[in-house]
């Protein structure tokens, strides 16, 4: 594999997305197919990548063959890799759980499918912080369509919300680039990495206020707390292939903190060094505070997962604040099994709003459901696995969490709240579990059955939720290579004299030191 | 002339800020249109305020306007106009179909359609 196949991820989703709306927009069945294969293709690319970038090599894509700080580049590295390879794991997964009946709520559900993919996978290649904008528009965009796949009033209201909040998000991101590019020049990540520390003395606060409304932005997308408010409401509101999907949606905010504060405000990052750092840190203990009652307080089972979703970003952000490669794995590591604990969650919701009647997926008691012992056994898993008991992930990206915690001055803080809201989440999931699964049924049953009786149980769907727990149980069962590997990408993201170097190139090093 | 951009600025984003503050659609909308100009002229702003200069480098001139962020800005205004446009048609089928246009309080219970019958075993 060349390094053109860097534009892969970005490529195909926007070719399939084109034929399946232009070719196919009539015909269901094609669709699905089409758009399944084009989502195994992506799987494909995204593992080659992988594989591609595994050598440690950062490696620059330059598009129309334009010189790095005048045009735009795409980058491939460990991390960008990885998220790309989690999305593409993610997206297969959805794509099959929606193809068995969620796509026919609406219309061009595999199109908007495909779009959000290519705006998520641009996002995590690009290097350059206005072609950054432009992916996350694409991405959102395709958001809007997917939560109001369906339709309805609920979808409706929280579609307005979920657009209008991130019409502002936007609206600073561009404020945000403005500052910047005036101070400093340049857009291309990697020179702005070189420029901001040749900033004058009277652009400083200019260049500090930019790099702060940037991270605002990205801390709006990662719903830290106190930009949470926008996702519980939206996630629970959205369908559940697409509220599985937008779990890697919050991660994309994750990586464009870490992204920018390893490479352009890092360290070595002029007046705007490490600027958002000594901020991140408590939000994310706020966030997990909010999280955990969140899950507490929940009354059904998509709001618990949206809460859980927040907290377990809580806990992503606490370990990226920490400063140090050990930190940025257990992040990562993080990030891969929340993303799939998260996403499983979302699906297992679904399949009990199916199964339950009017009952939906509220938390209370109701007459029996459908399968309920597979569909109970992978909640369970899930459970597990997102509130961090052993055996699964959650529990040993959590070790490391503390573990990388251990030197850092607020360890006693970060220990206390980390594990006294894990203790809250399992409260929470312990009640869901048990009134959904074992009061339920149980109790009721007098001529109280739902209005069209359980739905027919079917395997395939409760299998993709159990593929995504499965997916937790092999990241637990090869943690020692998986976080070597994470451990690598981290060293990587934190040596941002490489990046600079393999963007620009060691002409242009010599060219401006030149001058 | 900064002066007078500057203060523009700052009044379209103070009075957007108080309109999408408001707890109806419309208001709200009108206020994200005040916010996208505010950044519209801000992202002009960016490459300095310059007058009667090329924005082209050419031997014979000295001095010239930045072209990049006219690129920038049209590629803003593209998006926040098609954004615009959604939240508006958003607006419209939330009151249709709530029959209050209030954007806060709690959502309607309704779930909505949920998953279509599911297809057959067989692709």
């Amino acid at each position: 594999m060349s390094g053109a196949w860097i534009i892969a991820p970005v490529l195909l989703p926007a070719l399939a997305a084109p034929f399946l709306i232009l070719a196919l927009r009539h015909d269901l069945g094609r669709q699905r197919r089409v758009s399944l294969a084009a989502t195994w293709l992506l799987l494909l690319a995204a593992a080659g990548l992988y594989a591609l970038a595994s050598d440690g090599v950062t490696r620059p894509y330059l598009l129309g063959d334009w010189p790095a700080p005048f045009g735009i580049v795409l980058v491939l590295d460990r991390l960008s890799a990885t998220m790309v390879l989690l999305a593409a794991v993610l997206a297969v997964v959805v794509a099959h759980y929606a193809a068995r009946g969620w796509d026919a709520a609406g219309r061009h559900f595999h199109p908007l499918f495909h779009f959000q993919l290519m705006g998520i996978n641009g996002a995590f290649l690009t290097g350059d912080v206005f072609n950054l904008f432009v992916f996350f528009e694409v991405m959102l965009i395709a958001s809007y369509g997917l939560l109001l796949h369906g339709g309805g009033p609920r979808r409706i209201g929280a579609g307005f919300h979920y657009v209008a909040i991130n019409l502002v998000g936007s609206t600073l991101f561009l404020f945000a680039v403005g500052l910047i590019y005036a101070v400093t020049g340049t857009l291309n990540m990697a020179d702005l990495a070189r420029k901001v520390r040749e900033v004058g003395a009277g652009d400083e606060a200019l260049l500090r206020t930019g790099a702060s409304l940037l991270f605002v932005v990205f801390a709006l997308k990662a719903a830290l707390v106190p930009l949470h408010w926008w996702l519980p409401r939206a996630y629970a509101a959205a369908p559940a292939p697409v509220a599985a999907l937008f779990a890697v949606m919050t991660k994309v905010g994750a990586y464009c903190i870490i992204r920018a504060s390893t490479l352009m405000f890092g360290v070595e990052g002029g007046a705007a060094a490490q600027i958002a750092a000594p901020l991140i840190a408590p939000a994310a203990l706020a966030t997990l505070v909010v999280g955990a009652a969140g899950v507490l307080a929940s009354r059904s089972l998509s709001d618990l997962t949206c809460f859980a979703i927040v907290w377990s970003m809580g806990s992503l952000l606490v370990a990226a604040a920490l400063p140090g490669v050990g930190g940025l794995t257990a992040a990562l590591y993080y990030t891969l099994h929340s993303t799939l604990a998260g996403a499983a969650l979302f699906l297992i919701a679904d399949l009990v709003a199916a199964r339950r009647g009017r009952w939906r997926d509220r938390l209370a008691e109701s007459p029996g459901m459908a399968q309920v012992s597979s569909v109970g056994g992978v909640f369970f898993l899930a459970a597990i696995a997102m509130a961090g008991l052993p055996p699964l992930s959650g529990f040993v990206g959590k070790v490391m969490i503390l573990d990388a915690s251990r030197d850092a001055p607020a360890a006693a803080w970060i220990w206390a709240v980390l594990l006294g809201t894990s203790l809250v989440v399992i409260v929470g999931f312990a009640r869901a579990g048990s009134l959904l699964f074992w009061k339920s049924g149980s109790a009721a049953g007098d001529g109280d059955a739902p209005e069209n009786g359980p739905a027919r149980g079917r395997a395939g769907p409760v299998a993709a939720a159990a593929l995504l727990v499965a997916g937790t149980a092999l990241l637990t069962a090869f943690a020692g290579p998986v976080t070597r590997h994470l451990e690598a990408a981290a060293r990587q993201a934190l040596d941002p004299a490489s990046y600079v170097g393999a963007v620009l190139g060691p002409v242009s090093e010599t060219r401006l030191s030149g001058r | 002339m900064e002066y007078l951009v500057a203060s523009a600025i700052g009044a379209l984003t103070a009075a957007s800020v108080y309109l999408f503050l408001q707890a109806r659609s419309f208001p709200v909308v009108v206020g994200l249109t005040f916010l996208s100009y505010a950044t519209n002229l801000f992202l002009f702003a960016m490459g300095r305020l310059e007058v009667n200069k090329p924005p082209i480098i050419a031997p014979e001139t000295s001095a010239y306007a930045d072209p990049l962020p006219q690129a920038l800005v049209l590629t803003a205004i593209v998006i926040s106009f098609g954004m615009t446009a959604l939240i508006v048609v958003l607006a419209l089928r939330g009151f249709l179909e709530s029959g209050t246009d209030r954007v806060d309080g709690p959502l309607p219970a309704d779930d909505g359609p949920g998953p279509a019958a599911e297809r057959p075993a067989r692709r």
